[in-house]
């Protein structure tokens, strides 16, 4: 019994830890890919390569003065940047990020490396919570009592539900292959035959486009278009408010990149595993798994630096004509296969 | 204390007495629409619970369905709402008084 | 705990319904009720139905309200005005049948004689599938029809007249 407490809540911190890490890298990956993408050199001067940035912008944020505007609806207002960094935090428990089905701690067996192992509904928990991020944009934008966080409000809220669609077949068609709703089983489901990107690759593109739309970064992040509505639906937010929207944008993108891996390039697994075993393995697929979400974060933001920003009507095109007729697709091709025995 | 599936039962009472009270008492269409909302939710918890009592999945399946209906409903009342607050430019129900436009 | 879990629950959608049904701010009611759905939610959980449990956040909560929200911004939705005429015997009417739908179903149910609790049936997702496109396979069917029929009758409500 303690055994199995103690080791949840090392996993839970060992994950919040590295969530919150890796938030800090992305933005210093951010910074210097961009810079390197535009040939120029980025920020390099905190620290070797320029390393301590992220915390020097930390504490930069922290100290900077905290403007409450006259006319917002104060609880709404304190409440969104909240809604927003907790439902990008809680999203993570379903992934499983690593194999210790065979590693025994403290004589209690680890279980997969997942949070919350025990969850049946899985993938449907991650879902049903990473549809309430779009409360802490909508009232982000209306509670700011300004025309243009209003507009950058309506206009993501509309873009997240859009696209959630195609998001959600493109996941139908992984979860019909492996016939399970749990993570864990879709990983070694894809460990036991092929990555799920081979058969499935209409959905892998379907569903990443529709995650960048999702995490509302470029080239769809229509909510904060600078050049239009100056900053979005967090354009009254300043100091650690305004810091939660941009830790909670970046931990989106790494829940984002994990599920990509997951669902589609195998999880944690990796070509030879069955040389491994024990700890050896853990190690092994959890450097797997690190490295296949590294290159996916890197994606993002060397797509970010690439393309230029849709047009409102060219995103709400993109997902209803293009993405939804594609996904669907996807799914039948999926239901056929499977009926054919070609999967 | 053990919970039983009756004290769902009786929660899901309150719940569609708190709802039915809003669908009675308020002018404003959306807390009309939301007062059934409630009602729908608390029918759907007394089905669960029951449903829980007898041991079968039916009542499950069947909740499946009323949330779907609900969709269907909440789509086709919120534009009700659209088109009658172009109209009138409120959605006070007590405004709408009228038989035809 | 189970028990620490059911009031918990009960007391918080209790409470966060009332505020759901009374508060004059519509934004409020709307958020409130996602707190109630939420605890109707955790009520499903509680009684083993862990698939609508999630099934429910999902669609009422992550559906169904935003499109509420989505309404009351676009709108614009005012809080609601003290009535100029206020109506005190509708209302006390009103007030008297929903206790009465209240008072009388508790009575009704506290009166009845409780089952013995069946077996445990677990709600997993698996189950349901199985009865969806099984016995219920009409119903199943019949209930995307129904959808159409709503999106395409909304589109018709509010589509502006050229």
């Amino acid at each position: 019994m303690w055994a199995s407490v103690v080791v949840t809540a090392t996993k839970l911190v060992v994950v919040a830890g590295s969530i919150l890490t890796g938030v800090a890298i992305m933005e210093w990956v951010e910074r210097r890919g961009a810079a390197f993408i535009q040939d120029r050199l980025g920020p390099n001067r905190v620290g070797p390569l320029g390393l301590f940035q992220p915390i020097v912008d930390a504490i930069k944020l922290l100290f900077k003065e905290d403007v409450t505007p006259t006319n917002v609806n104060k609880g709404l207002y304190y409440l969104a940047p909240m809604i927003s960094v907790f439902v990008a935090m809680v999203t993570f428990i379903v992934i499983p990020f690593g194999a210790g089905n065979d590693v025994t701690i403290f004589g209690a067996p680890l279980g997969g490396l997942i949070v919350a192992p025990d969850l049946g509904v899985g993938i449907l928990y991650l879902l049903a919570l990473s549809a309430l991020g779009v409360y802490g944009i909508v009232l982000a934008g209306w509670s700011s009592n300004n025309k243009y966080s209003l507009l950058g409000g309506l206009r993501s809220s509309a873009q997240l539900i859009s696209y959630e669609l195609s998001m959600t077949l493109a996941v139908l068609g992984v979860l019909l292959a492996t016939g399970s709703l749990r993570l864990d089983d879709v990983v070694s489901h894809q460990a036991a035959h092929v990555w799920n990107f081979i058969p499935q690759f209409v959905g892998f593109i379907v569903f990443t486009t529709a995650v960048f739309a999702e995490t509302n970064r470029l080239p769809f992040d229509l909510a904060e278009a600078e050049t239009e509505l100056v900053a979005g639906y967090h354009v009254e937010y300043s100091s650690m408010k305004f810091a939660a929207f941009l830790m909670s944008e970046y931990m989106n993108m790494i829940t984002a990149s994990a599920l990509i891996v997951t669902l589609f390039f195998g999880g944690w697994s990796f070509p030879g595993m069955g040389r491994f075993s024990g700890w050896p393995l853990l190690i092994a697929s959890v450097v797997a798994f690190v490295a296949k979400l590294a290159f996916f974060l890197w994606l993002f933001v060397w797509v970010r630096w690439s393309l230029p920003r849709f047009r409102y009507d060219q995103l709400m095109r993109l997902g209803w004509k293009g993405l939804l007729p594609l996904a669907t697709l996807n799914l039948v091709w999926v239901g056929v296969a499977m009926a054919m025995r070609w999967l | 204390m053990t919970v039983t599936p009756m004290h769902f039962v009786i929660f899901a009472a309150v719940l569609f007495a708190i709802g039915a009270a809003g669908v009675l008492l308020r002018r404003s269409g959306i807390s009309i629409l939301l007062g059934i909302e409630l009602m729908l939710n608390a029918a759907n918890l007394a089905l669960v619970a029951f449903g829980r009592m007898h041991g079968t999945l039916d009542a499950q399946v069947f909740v499946f369905f009323v949330m779907a209906v609900a969709a269907a409903e909440v789509a086709v009342g919120l534009a009700l709402l659209v088109a009658i607050f172009r109209k009138l430019h409120s959605i006070d129900v007590d405004r709408l008084n009228v038989l035809r436009w | 705990m189970a028990a620490a879990v059911f009031l918990v629950v009960v007391v918080v959608g209790i409470v966060s319904a009332v505020v759901a049904m009374s508060h004059r701010s519509p934004v409020v009611n709307v958020l409130s009720l996602v707190v109630t759905l939420f605890c109707v939610a955790a009520s499903y959980a509680l009684l083993g139905a862990e698939f609508l449990a999630a099934a429910q956040i999902l669609i009422y909560a992550g559906a169904i309200l935003v499109l509420f929200l989505f309404v009351v911004m676009l709108l614009n939705a005012p809080e609601e005005q003290r009535p100029k005429e206020p109506r005190p015997f509708q209302r006390a009417v009103g007030l008297l049948l929903a206790l009465l739908a209240g008072v009388g179903g508790v009575a009704v149910l506290i009166g009845i004689e409780v089952v013995a609790p069946a077996a445990r049936v677990s709600g997993d997702a698996r189950a349901i599938g199985r009865l969806l496109v099984g016995p219920y396979i009409f119903a199943f069917e019949f209930i995307s029809v129904v959808l159409l029929a709503a999106l395409v009758g909304a589109l018709v409500l509010v589509k502006r007249k050229h």
